[in-house]
């Protein structure tokens, strides 16, 4: 934290990255990289559920922001997205912890 | 609602929604309490600080608005200009 | 019933892992199929930078396709046969001797994915989004991108419901060249603005 770097304010939240000093001597990353099969099904999960009206992509973005700020920038762009949706989905209650947590154990084979 | 006129002078409130509590915002931290002026109205839209919590959410007007960056960042700094959609409910005319 | 501590760590599952089991259960409730996911990816795939280099190579060819698509990004979009249908309205940027613009959005990642497809990974990163709005002619150099001088830059935090695209300057040298031509020059970077075409970029 630091008070006195204009533009920079104790207050804002971790993703609001606008002129933040301690990313100005970053190199930008300006090669290619593909995306995975898993990126592009997370996104195409995404949309299916912004068109049915599950939940929109501003809730997503809610979701993503409400990630803590180490894990934040720990993962993937579309890792957060897989924890911001699940966020949501329990939120409104369309699944419940249950039935996740039944899913992941028949995922790792113990479950059933 | 009357409308912002392209060439207001406007004011960013300084208001800080996130150090409150859970929050979803659209007006960048770097423009709170920034001074600005109306380039044009985009048009109107829900409220995003609503639709992020699934709650009922207004129409509120939206607009492109331009600030100065000299005003906000030390040099050394290039950007010779700003442009930020920023939604009515954030501004105060000057 | 879950406790809130319980509902942390299930969201700190790894995200495949988590993926798999969400997509199990949305499967189960009949929400979500395999069909419709690989459906969905064709479509996302389909929208690439070839479809706003159409557009870019389309007005630099023809003065009233320019003033359309300066006018209203989704009609323009929408006039070339690419489907706009649910993306926000899209906005362009119109590069002129002497004023340059860049596009970044810093608090997320938004993009104009109906004319340029999936935001590349560098416009996702968080140095691009902290440093666009502050210096944005050290970031464009990273690409090997030097303006004429006193070039002023337009910066464009794309915040809210609009999406933005670069609508760059013909390159010098083109005269004659069919749209064809002119639209394999123009690159993604191009209509973001941390490059320009024509100009030997590093990448992009």
């Amino acid at each position: 934290m630091n008070g006195t770097e204009p533009g920079e304010n104790p207050k804002r939240a971790h993703h609001d990255l606008g002129g933040v000093a301690k990313f100005l001597c970053e190199t930008v990353d300006t090669a290619p990289h593909a995306l995975t099969l898993f990126d592009r099904r997370v996104d195409a999960l995404r949309q299916i559920l912004g068109a049915s009206g599950v939940m929109r992509v501003d809730e997503l973005r809610r979701g993503i922001e409400a990630i803590p700020a180490a894990e934040y920038h720990r993962l993937s762009y579309y890792q957060r997205w897989v924890r911001s949706i699940a966020d949501n989905l329990l939120r409104k209650g369309v699944v419940s912890a249950e039935e996740l947590r039944a899913a992941l154990a028949a995922e790792r084979g113990d479950g059933r | 609602m009357t409308l912002l006129a392209p060439g207001t002078r406007v004011r960013v409130r300084d208001d800080w929604p996130e150090a409150r509590g859970e929050a979803h915002i659209r007006t960048p931290h770097y423009l709170r309490g920034r001074e600005g002026v109306v380039a044009r109205h985009l048009g109107d839209f829900p409220n995003p600080e609503d639709l992020a919590f699934a709650r009922p959410a207004a129409i509120l007007p939206l607009y492109h608005v331009r600030f100065d960056p000299s005003a906000i960042w030390p040099p050394p700094r290039s950007a010779g200009v700003l442009l930020v959609e920023i939604f009515g409910h954030w501004l105060e005319a000057r | 019933m879950t406790t809130p501590r319980e509902t942390q760590a299930l969201l700190e599952t790894p995200a495949e892992a988590l993926f798999a089991a969400l997509l199990a259960v949305l499967a189960a409730k009949g929400m979500v199929s395999e069909a419709e996911l690989a459906a969905r990816m064709a479509e996302t795939d389909a929208a690439a930078p070839a479809q706003g280099a159409r557009m870019v190579a389309r007005a630099w060819t023809d003065p009233a396709y320019r003033a359309l698509m300066i006018a209203d990004g989704t009609q323009a979009a929408e006039a070339l046969g690419i489907p706009m249908r649910g993306a926000p309205p899209l906005g362009v940027l119109e590069n002129r001797p002497g004023r340059h613009h860049l596009v970044v959005c810093t608090l997320c990642s938004c993009y104009p994915r109906a004319v340029l497809g999936y935001p590349p990974f560098w416009f996702k990163s968080a140095a691009y989004r902290a440093r666009a709005v502050r210096d944005p002619a050290g970031l464009i150099a990273e690409w090997g991108t030097v303006l004429a001088p006193g070039t002023e830059i337009v910066v464009v935090d794309s915040t809210a419901d609009y999406r933005w695209m670069v609508l760059p300057q013909r390159p010098p040298g083109t005269a004659g060249w069919d749209e064809a031509a002119l639209a394999s020059l123009v690159r993604e970077g191009d209509m973001i603005g941390v490059t320009v075409p024509g100009m030997g970029a590093k990448a992009g």
